[in-house]
């Protein structure tokens, strides 16, 4: 359920960055997400990466290949989580919902493994981190058009 | 008036489970023995009583096709009223009707007719076939029905069932599946449940849980609490299990579910993620998916000793496996090739053969109890379809397309499928989306949404009822 909630949050701060999604209607999704304010951010934190860094890549349709953008990403996860070692994450493999469950079940998990070997790639230790799939039955953008598929089509990276 | 056969059917309430004995009393003291407590005696006890199996004699008044465009005008007397709200006719109309092959006539008015009835009324208000019947007794209730074929005036089917009241839709659908058997010439699939998941809450946070009711919609139960996402449950079609997959914990994997204690426990240890389940149609084994690496190879778990079997390893994403029903072949989907399409192999893996070849990619394939088609998801370019083909990849047909439709299950006589619909959102809040479990008869004939109390997808279908 601690995942649910970080993916809440994250979604929050996507949506509030591209401005797409009026407050009244994220203030109804933060749940404990309510302390998250972007003052007092706690180095090391979730807040912290999804803030400083950024928690998560993006796929081409029914695709694991990192993109430049993605491995940009990735590069600064991996540096910050050299920075703070004890730190463990998890990265939740998504996919949007033009493809099938069980597919899907099976790609989101190709998805997280690919981002997380290249942090392993980067030098984090494997041990700290984990992997999980959600399919498509975690979407971040709420949609049916192209712009919330490729939001959905996912890695997104979590502090345990 | 000519004989009726006896069954004797003891359910245990308490139980999901439901025992069962049937005899067919008429002339075997041997089958009294079996249930003397239930035992009644025939209504005209007769030496030459008919052969056990329902459809023994006679030939149906009509084939599918020819009631796909005559739907059989039936009128269902006699069977409503009863203790409570026992209203079995309207149960059996309600099942008729919505298959599509039959167009119950509001009898209301008729007077249960006691004797022979008058054909030659029924045959002015325009019934080809009728049933009469008499529930007598309060629990157990005592249920008789006949079934005539108005045009010849003939008794097609007589049988009368005691059973607990409780009991009473079950009695209905079973007089049902009678009628269908007997008119149509195969298996009905009226007495059957479906196991589907229950989602509500925003789109943006889902609660899925699992959720059975009977394949009309009645009796729904939800089996799962919500603290954990639920997905792609399947019957057990030997005990009253569900395999099922659950995030329990945040280890999503298979999990098997009892259903008459309410019991879930995992299934099976690996080290990836084990998903798509389903089971051999003995029950014997359950073949499922398990991630390895950047795909996931399909295994087969004996469902007693749990010992598992690796039948795939191609590096690929190989999943959603389902057994032919001689158990002999197994169809799945694989992006081995590059994109998803259909393959066969044989049960002991290797030697796999692909299967779909036209537009789009293809997923999710389900063998049909009938051996004959293969029933699966078709999609790209935008929509979503359901469609089905023979079990070498010949003979496509599309039978419905949407924005997304997906996952189809073979009712138990291999006639109609179920499957999820989505309809889009139509803003970025998520607002319009919506999940509904569809039915359709496998010649794209009768479409219909099948009502659930919330959205409900990844609908499976039970085998009959035993």
């Amino acid at each position: 359920m601690k995942i649910k909630f970080l993916g809440a949050i994250a979604a929050i701060a996507l949506l509030a960055a591209c401005s797409h999604t009026p407050p009244a209607v994220t203030a109804t999704q933060t749940g404990t997400g309510a302390q998250s304010a972007p003052t007092g951010v706690v180095p090391g934190s979730e807040e912290d990466l999804v803030a400083n860094v950024g928690d998560r890549v993006f796929y081409e349709l029914n695709k694991s290949t990192l993109s430049d953008a993605a491995q940009a990403t990735l590069s600064k996860q991996a540096a910050w989580l050299a920075k703070y070692p004890q730190v463990t994450v998890q990265v939740a493999g998504n996919c949007d919902d033009r493809g099938t469950e069980e597919y899907n079940l099976a790609l989101g998990n190709r998805r997280a493994k690919a981002a997380k070997d290249f942090l392993v790639a980067k030098g984090v230790s494997a041990s700290r981190i984990t992997t999980i799939s959600y399919g498509k039955d975690r979407p971040t953008a709420l949609g049916d058009n192209e712009e919330a598929w490729s939001q959905n089509r996912n890695a997104i990276t979590a502090v345990k | 008036m000519p004989d009726i056969k006896v069954k004797t059917r003891i359910w245990d309430p308490s139980a999901e489970r439901p025992l069962l004995r049937r005899g067919f009393l008429a002339g075997s003291a041997g089958l009294l023995a079996a249930a003397p407590a239930f035992a009644q005696a025939p209504l005209a006890p007769h030496a030459a009583a008919p052969a056990a199996a329902p459809a023994g004699g006679g030939e149906p008044i009509i084939d599918v096709q020819g009631a796909q465009r005559n739907p059989i005008p039936i009128a269902v007397t006699g069977l409503s009223g009863g203790p409570g709200a026992i209203d079995i006719g309207s149960v059996v109309n309600a099942d008729l009707g919505r298959c599509g092959l039959f167009r119950p006539l509001d009898s209301g008015a008729a007077a249960p007719p006691a004797g022979t009835p008058d054909f030659n009324m029924w045959k002015a208000s325009g019934a080809h076939a009728l049933v009469t019947g008499q529930i007598t007794g309060t629990d157990p209730l005592r249920v008789e029905f006949r079934l005539w074929d108005v045009l010849q005036g003939t008794q097609i089917q007589g049988t009368a069932y005691t059973t607990s009241v409780a009991n009473w839709r079950r009695i209905s659908h079973i007089i049902a599946d009678v009628i269908y058997e007997r008119l149509i010439g195969e298996k009905g699939y009226f007495d059957t449940r479906i196991v589907y998941v229950a989602t509500t809450g925003s789109r943006a946070n889902q609660t899925k849980r699992l959720a059975i009711m009977d394949q009309d919609s009645a009796n729904n139960r939800i089996l799962t609490n919500g603290e954990w996402m639920v997905l792609t449950p399947r019957f057990n079609p030997v005990r009253d299990q569900i395999a099922f997959m659950s995030y329990a914990n945040d280890r999503p994997r298979v999990y098997l579910f009892d259903l008459s204690s309410g019991r879930q426990s995992a299934f099976g240890e690996f080290e990836g993620m084990s998903f798509a389940p389903r089971f051999s149609p003995d029950g014997s084994a359950c073949i499922l998916s398990v991630t390895h690496g950047g795909g996931s190879d399909i295994m087969v778990v004996d469902t007693a000793s749990h010992a598992i079997h690796q039948l795939t390893s191609s590096g690929s994403i190989d999943t959603s496996p389902c057994y032919s029903p001689d158990a002999t072949q197994i169809v799945f989907n694989s992006d081995r090739g590059g994109d998803q399409q259909l393959y066969v192999m044989g049960a002991g893996g290797g030697g796999a053969k692909r299967i779909s070849f036209g537009h789009g990619q293809y997923a999710t394939p389900v063998w049909s109890p009938r051996g004959d088609l293969i029933a699966y998801t078709r999609f790209g370019g935008g929509s979503f379809a359901i469609g089905v083909m023979a079990p070498d990849g010949t003979g496509e047909r599309i039978l419905s397309e949407s924005f997304l439709v997906e996952g189809p299950t073979f009712a138990p006589n291999g006639r109609v499928l179920m499957f999820a619909r989505e309809t889009p959102a139509r803003d970025n809040r998520g607002d319009g989306w919506s999940q509904h479990i569809v039915s359709i008869d496998i010649t794209g004939f009768n479409e219909r949404q099948v009502p659930t109390p919330t959205f409900g997808s990844d609908p499976a279908w039970s085998p009959l009822n035993a």
